[in-house]
């Protein structure tokens, strides 16, 4: 607890920090690919990156209503549901994104269910996280004080209204950091939907590679994009943070 | 014959019949008996660990107990009728008896996310089914008449400790209850803050027919106003009286060693 007290208002200096290095890095290869496959690269790429984006943002969506839907049956549903959701988490932290993208994508046809690469890339990558995601959802549920729940139960509230009003919004603020990192995690795990097909960022840099063979700016330009994606994600979770931790601890100082 | 007094004679509002409570091998409430008439205002006292946050913990339905019966007003509370006897009561029926009975917390346990007023907004609104407006008003003369009329829109962070404790006594009295349960209310509050909370509960105590059960070790709190006054030592009551008879006169061995430690740490 003590530690997210100090996150919330810790964090604009670093943030500032961090926006200055998203931008001056954005701008620093912008200006050095201008002079070199600028011009010829970028546009190409800059379609990878769409498609990059778009499993990334289907992905981080499926990763958390899976963890949400898992954590809680858990916690507080009936047995069968329970079991079904560990076997989920373990299924999916225990063997690879790779694996569980080849799965989606080759073998469940064979079962008579066809995905579309863009639904099978989402589906894998967001479930793969998804798991992880519930286990940082477990933890900071489990942090909230046992005092809340009692408090909760002597006005006579439910279990669920109890989780949703009282509890998860308050688990929430500690989810957020961690959750920042399994978006970057995502992220960058996204280039392995070039191997079902789809023509990411990291399939068009291969690609380009391969005809042209200009190596150093091709992968420079990547390299680039890819961080300012994931300096993205994290100054959003920052602003995220402070937002909610302004909620949570309103005027601490106000006395 | 018209021997008895009229509580005797009446349903008593709360009453303990041989109840048991037990962690592994540590007894904790040890066949206690106990009965409290409607309105009656109870003090327990006692050492640490003799069991009495688990008294009003099981009365909360907070805690299961291991034997005997809890009975409300008449009614069981952890057990239901069915056929001739008593089965354990399921989730509805531990709602309903739990709808009857308010808890104040040592620890306040305010939700520090929402404001005063939607502290004592929340429940009334999903529980009791009240609209917005109802129980914005409900939950605002409450708040007014434990003095923070001028807090509505505090989170609990911009509260002084005695100032959180009495929107958590707010809070507990949106939901109507007719039992009060306060466990060492003022226990961490600085010295300074605690009158502003016994205050309240003095003027609850006069002006509501509200049956309350205090855990407490503000010695002249309860003497002045208890009705009667519990010592509880290992899970039993070992002493009970007026506070005049306990304080005054007390029997018990184990009750005189109390009180003359506690006499001593003032
Ligand atoms: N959840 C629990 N698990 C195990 N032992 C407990 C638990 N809660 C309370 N106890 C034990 O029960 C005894 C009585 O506790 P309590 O009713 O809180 O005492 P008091 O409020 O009189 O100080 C203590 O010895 C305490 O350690
Ligand atoms: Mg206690």
């Amino acid at each position: 607890m003590p530690a997210n007290r100090t996150g919330p208002t810790g964090s604009s200096p670093a943030a500032g920090a961090l926006a200055a290095v998203a931008i001056l890095g954005f701008a620093g290869g912008l200006l050095v690919s201008s002079f070199a496959g600028f011009r010829d690269f970028l546009p190409e790429l800059l379609r990878g990156a769409a498609t990059t984006v778009q499993v990334a943002a289907g992905g981080s969506l499926v990763a958390v209503v899976a963890a949400l839907l898992a954590t809680t049956a858990r916690l507080y549903a009936p047995l069968p549901l329970r079991w079904l959701a560990v076997a989920y988490v373990e299924l999916f932290r225990g063997t690879s994104a790779l694996v569980q993208l080849f799965w989606l994508f080759f073998v469940l046809p064979m079962l008579g269910i066809s995905l579309s690469p863009m639904t099978a890339g989402i589906a894998a990558l967001g479930l793969n996280i998804g798991a992880y995601g519930s286990e940082v959802m477990r933890g900071a549920i489990e942090a909230v004080p046992r005092g809340q729940w009692e408090a909760a139960s002597a006005l006579n509230l439910g279990r669920f209204r109890t989780l949703r009003r009282i509890v998860l919004p308050q688990a929430f603020v500690a989810m957020i950091p961690p959750w920042g990192n399994l978006f970057i995690e995502l992220l960058k795990a996204t280039s392995l939907v070039s191997l079902i097909t789809l023509s990411d960022l990291a399939f068009k840099a291969q690609q380009l590679n391969q005809t042209t063979l200009r190596t150093v700016e091709i992968f420079g330009i990547v390299l680039l994009i890819y961080l300012a994606l994931s300096l993205l994600v994290t100054l959003a979770m920052r602003a995220l943070e402070r937002r909610a931790g302004r909620r949570l601890l309103r005027g601490k100082e106000a006395r | 014959m018209n021997e008895s007094p009229a509580s005797s004679s009446e349903t008593p509002m709360v009453r303990f019949e041989r109840v048991s409570k037990r962690y592994g091998a540590l007894t904790v409430l040890d066949q206690l008996d106990l009965d409290v008439a409607s309105g009656e205002k109870v003090a327990i006292i006692g050492p640490s660990g003799s069991g009495k946050t688990t008294v009003l913990r099981v009365l909360m339905a907070l805690e299961r107990i291991d034997d005997g019966v809890i009975h409300i007003d008449g009614e069981p509370l952890t057990h239901m009728p069915q056929g001739d006897g008593l089965v354990p009561a399921d989730a509805r029926h531990l709602r309903k008896m739990r709808s009857h009975i308010g808890m104040v917390f040592q620890h306040f346990n305010l939700f520090p996310h929402m404001s005063a007023v939607q502290n004592c907004m929340e429940a009334p609104m999903s529980v009791l089914g009240l609209g917005k407006e109802e129980a914005h008003t409900r939950a605002a003369e409450l708040l007014t008449m434990v003095g923070l009329a001028d807090k509505l829109d505090h989170h609990p962070a911009q509260l002084s400790g005695g100032q959180q404790q009495r929107v958590a006594i707010a809070r507990a009295l949106a939901m109507r209850p007719r039992v009060m349960l306060f466990d060492e209310v003022t226990s961490a509050l600085d010295p300074e803050l605690c009158g502003e909370v016994l205050n309240v509960i003095r003027e609850l105590g006069s002006a509501h027919q509200l049956t309350m059960l205090m855990v407490t070790h503000q010695m002249g709190f309860a003497r002045e106003f208890a009705d009667r006054v519990c010592f509880f030592d290992a899970g039993r009551i070992a002493e009970q009286g007026s506070p005049e008879e306990l304080f005054g006169n007390p029997q018990h061995e184990r009750t005189q060693q109390f009180l003359r430690a506690v006499m001593e740490a003032i």
